[in-house]
């Protein structure tokens, strides 16, 4: 038996209701006929438009460049004609222009037979560029451009190189389902990473509601003969953070305020590790992604392989549409995600879910005092004491806030799931940040 | 798009606990010891119980009137009453327990700042605010129906015949049983044959025997508060909220320890017998500890947030219990030191502070 490992401080079990798509091999979602792709995917400066209304584009080709060093490459997802560019608001908030392709023309790549490229011989720098020319980034959520994040700063020696298949959030099972079924271009994809980073350890962290995965991934560690480590973590809410998984898989504590690799580990999410291997072997750029469309209020949950553009509503159709009235629509996980209430909002790179939840799902209830339960204090997996936090920022008192580790919150909703006076703790947070740095609270 | 449709922050989903379910799942666990009590005493009881619930709601109805907030549906109300009501003699004077519901939600709860912001427990509150003003209908103890006397007779309750045993005995007492036995207070059936029963079948082949006495309090027939003598019923009603993860183990426990260890080694000094002679099953069966374990001293408001903080808090209850109950003037200790508990909670919270994430790893790497 082997010893299952987690996180020690706090985390939650949230409701999992996988069930509905784990079991479900995963399908290529319909061509929608109009992609609508944003110029802001990611963590950093929006890309460039380089295409104007009217031109005609290919399936792949550049049509944003990146602008500066954290930004990352956008592609047309499919070929066709753009009709317009057009200012648009992401599920986050974000204000960006977005390129509007109507399907058109030949596909250069669906369909067809592709070489593979031999990668045995370059050199880390080499690899990096063919990341960053394909504008990979974190497709955990995060979507911070993954050349970045693989470059190692001079004098710097990455230990582990960890594989993130916790897939902490429910509903969501686009990672699992990508381990079971694409284990060997996983597994190539870390050699890529392993490459660029030179670890002394490759590490491959799976939640144990996913036995398949872990099979699949410790089969294909086998058939390559590679000294890999498949490690099996207990079931907890937030593993998925790379910080929790450091600390699960070898007991190692990012300090506050750092980065993992101040700690010599560098964590990176299946689906991009996916990514990175179409980039490099197959020289394709990111144009999909698997999406979990999920939730009480649809149909036929799914996972489908879904260009990046796809207007939301188009595969909440392609699930067989709302089978009640939905009380909320959010992409991503139900934890970290965010509500939206325009269906033309397009799929981005950092999609991992689309949940249509209804009323008895969200389980919403009156919003009353605090009554001091401690269930935020005992949730926190960095140890902060949101009912706490709340107060003080509800009061003003941002420094005080950022002193008892404001900064620190990494918004996982752990407190605000399990507060049964429903106090909007994580949305009280984000306020305190904010108000933090606009009154420029040292930290 | 729908016109319903929410837009919130995350988290976008929630645990099924809401206040107002931790609270009407609470009483909801109350009530099968309230309905003893009202079975034992007789419909009386009831009453008590129900003027307790009505003037708290309506306490917390003109409070929520005053300062626009309607908090009735959360059901902290009718839990404070209720406790309210557990916590009276079954023959007090129907003012007594209104007064105390009044106490509770006016003046403990509400001018705090109302729920989550009272520091005492209001229902413990209420009840010592009575019990020092009418102490005489407070002491006054009606015999359960169950016990073969006759009806209407009131008696001390099993540790008020204590208290006075030890005070006017000379000399060594024998113990709390010796010390009832003395004043020839009534056991039930039940008692003896159940006693006879558990000594025959599972006892006896251990090479322990049990005296009489015990399984009355364990069941209930004994004088005393309303909701507060069934041991059974009220550990049944904990059970579901252990399972309902509502009250964690942390206070029960370190409070049963505490106050079983220290009843244990001291408990027998003042019948005169040693160390480790202090009789443990009657102190925790008796009075109102098994009410408090469970239901009182777990107020989530009134208690600290952190887990090595709910340990320390327990512990304390134990602890002062412990010394009220064998020390002091009065029989019972329980109320008095939980709220004696509460004071510190702010001192507990700010002791026991979780450590950081990170943050000792990043001092070292300063230094």
């Amino acid at each position: 038996m082997i010893r299952k490992m987690t996180f020690p401080l706090g985390g939650i079990h949230p409701v999992e209701r996988k069930g509905a798509t784990r079991n479900r091999p995963s399908t290529n979602a319909i061509i929608p006929s109009r992609c609508i792709v944003p110029l802001q995917q990611h963590i950093g400066a929006p890309a460039e438009a380089l295409v104007a209304k009217g031109d005609e584009v290919g399936e792949g080709m550049l049509i944003g460049r990146a602008k500066g060093f954290v930004s990352a490459n956008i592609h047309s997802p499919v070929p066709g004609t753009v009709k317009e560019i057009k200012s648009i608001y992401l599920p986050n908030g974000v204000r960006t222009d977005a390129v509007v392709i109507e399907l058109e023309g030949e596909f250069k790549r669906l369909g067809k037979e592709q070489s593979e490229r031999d990668w045995s011989g370059m050199d880390g720098p080499e690899i990096l560029d063919i990341i960053r020319d394909n504008g990979i980034v974190g497709m955990g959520g995060a979507t911070f451009p993954t050349h970045v994040k693989l470059s190692l700063p001079k004098g710097r020696h990455c230990e582990y190189l960890i594989l993130n298949g916790a897939e902490c959030e429910p509903y969501l099972s686009a990672d699992h389902r990508l381990m079971v079924e694409r284990p060997a271009e996983l597994l190539e994809g870390l050699r890529i990473v392993e490459r660029i980073m030179q670890p002394d350890h490759v590490l491959i962290g799976i939640e144990t509601n996913k036995p398949d995965a872990i099979a699949a991934l410790q089969n294909a560690v086998n058939e390559a003969g590679v000294n890999y480590r498949v490690a099996p973590l207990k079931i907890k809410y937030p593993q998925g953070d790379e910080k929790q998984l450091i600390k699960a898989i070898n007991g190692r504590e990012v300090p506050s305020g750092g980065l993992p690799l101040d700690i010599g580990c560098v964590v990176s999410n299946a689906g991009t590790v996916q990514a990175i291997y179409e980039a490099v072997v197959l020289n394709r750029p990111l144009i999909d992604r698997l999406v979990t469309v999920s939730g009480g209020a649809i149909a036929k949950p799914a996972n489908l392989k879904v260009r990046i553009g796809t207007p939301i509503g188009e595969l909440i159709n392609e699930c067989g549409g709302f089978s009640t009235v939905p009380a909320k629509i959010v992409t991503g996980g139900p934890m970290m995600g965010q509500t939206i209430y325009d269906l033309d909002i397009p799929v981005t790179k950092g999609t991992s879910g689309i949940l249509a939840l209804t009323e008895r799902e969200v389980s919403a209830a009156p919003r009353t005092a605090c009554i001091q339960c401690g269930r935020c204090v005992d949730a926190c997996p960095i140890g902060l004491e949101p009912t706490r936090l709340f107060k003080l920022i509800d009061h003003f008192e941002y420094s005080e806030a950022v002193a008892d580790g404001l900064m620190d919150c990494r918004e996982c909703g752990a407190c605000g799931y399990i507060c049964p006076a429903r106090i909007p703790l994580i949305q009280g947070i984000r306020i305190g940040k904010l108000m933090a740095r606009k009154t420029k609270v040292p930290v | 798009m729908n016109e319903q449709i929410q837009i919130t922050s995350s988290p976008q989903y929630h645990d099924h606990l809401s206040t107002a379910r931790i609270m009407w799942t609470v009483s909801a666990c109350l009530i099968p010891a309230a309905a003893w009590g009202v079975y034992v005493f007789g419909l009386r009881a009831l009453w008590v119980v129900i003027a307790s619930i009505v003037a708290a709601v309506v306490s917390e109805y003109l409070a929520g009137l005053l300062l626009k907030r309607f908090t009735l549906a959360d059901g902290s109300a009718v839990l404070t009453g209720l406790l309210v009501g557990m916590n009276m003699p079954p023959a007090v004077p129907f003012y007594i327990p209104v007064i105390a519901s009044i106490f509770a939600i006016l003046v403990v709860k509400w001018t705090f700042g109302g729920l989550g912001s009272n520091w005492m427990n209001p229902a413990l509150a209420g009840r010592v605010f009575v019990f020092f003003s009418w102490t005489g209908p407070m002491t006054t103890w009606t015999m359960p129906r169950t016990l073969p006397v006759l009806d209407g007779f009131t008696s001390a309750t099993y540790l008020g015949v204590v208290k006075t045993g030890v005070t006017e005995s000379v000399g060594a007492t024998g113990g709390p049983l010796a010390l009832l036995e003395r004043v020839s207070f009534p056991h039930s059936n039940l008692d003896t044959i159940a006693t006879d029963w558990l000594n025959s079948v599972i006892l006896e082949p251990l090479g322990i025997s049990l005296p009489f006495g015990y399984v009355d309090p364990f069941i209930g027939n004994i004088p005393g508060s309303i909701g507060e003598i069934s041991a059974l019923l009220l550990l049944l009603g904990s059970v579901y909220l252990f399972a309902r993860k509502i009250i964690t183990w942390e206070i029960p426990a370190s409070y049963f320890l505490s106050f079983g260890l220290l009843t244990w080694i001291f408990g027998g000094l003042i019948h005169g017998g040693g160390a480790f002679t202090g009789d443990v099953l009657f102190n925790v069966l008796s009075g109102g500890f098994m009410l408090a374990v469970f239901f009182m001293a777990t107020d989530m408001a009134t208690t600290p947030i952190t887990r090595k903080g709910m340990l320390i808090y327990g512990a304390g209850v134990g602890f002062l219990t412990f010394l009220i109950r064998t020390y002091g003037s009065f029989p019972e200790g329980v109320s008095l030191a939980i709220i004696l508990m509460n004071i510190f909670v702010p001192l507990i919270d700010r002791a026991t502070r979780p450590a950081r994430f990170g943050v000792q790893k990043a001092q070292e790497a300063e230094s």
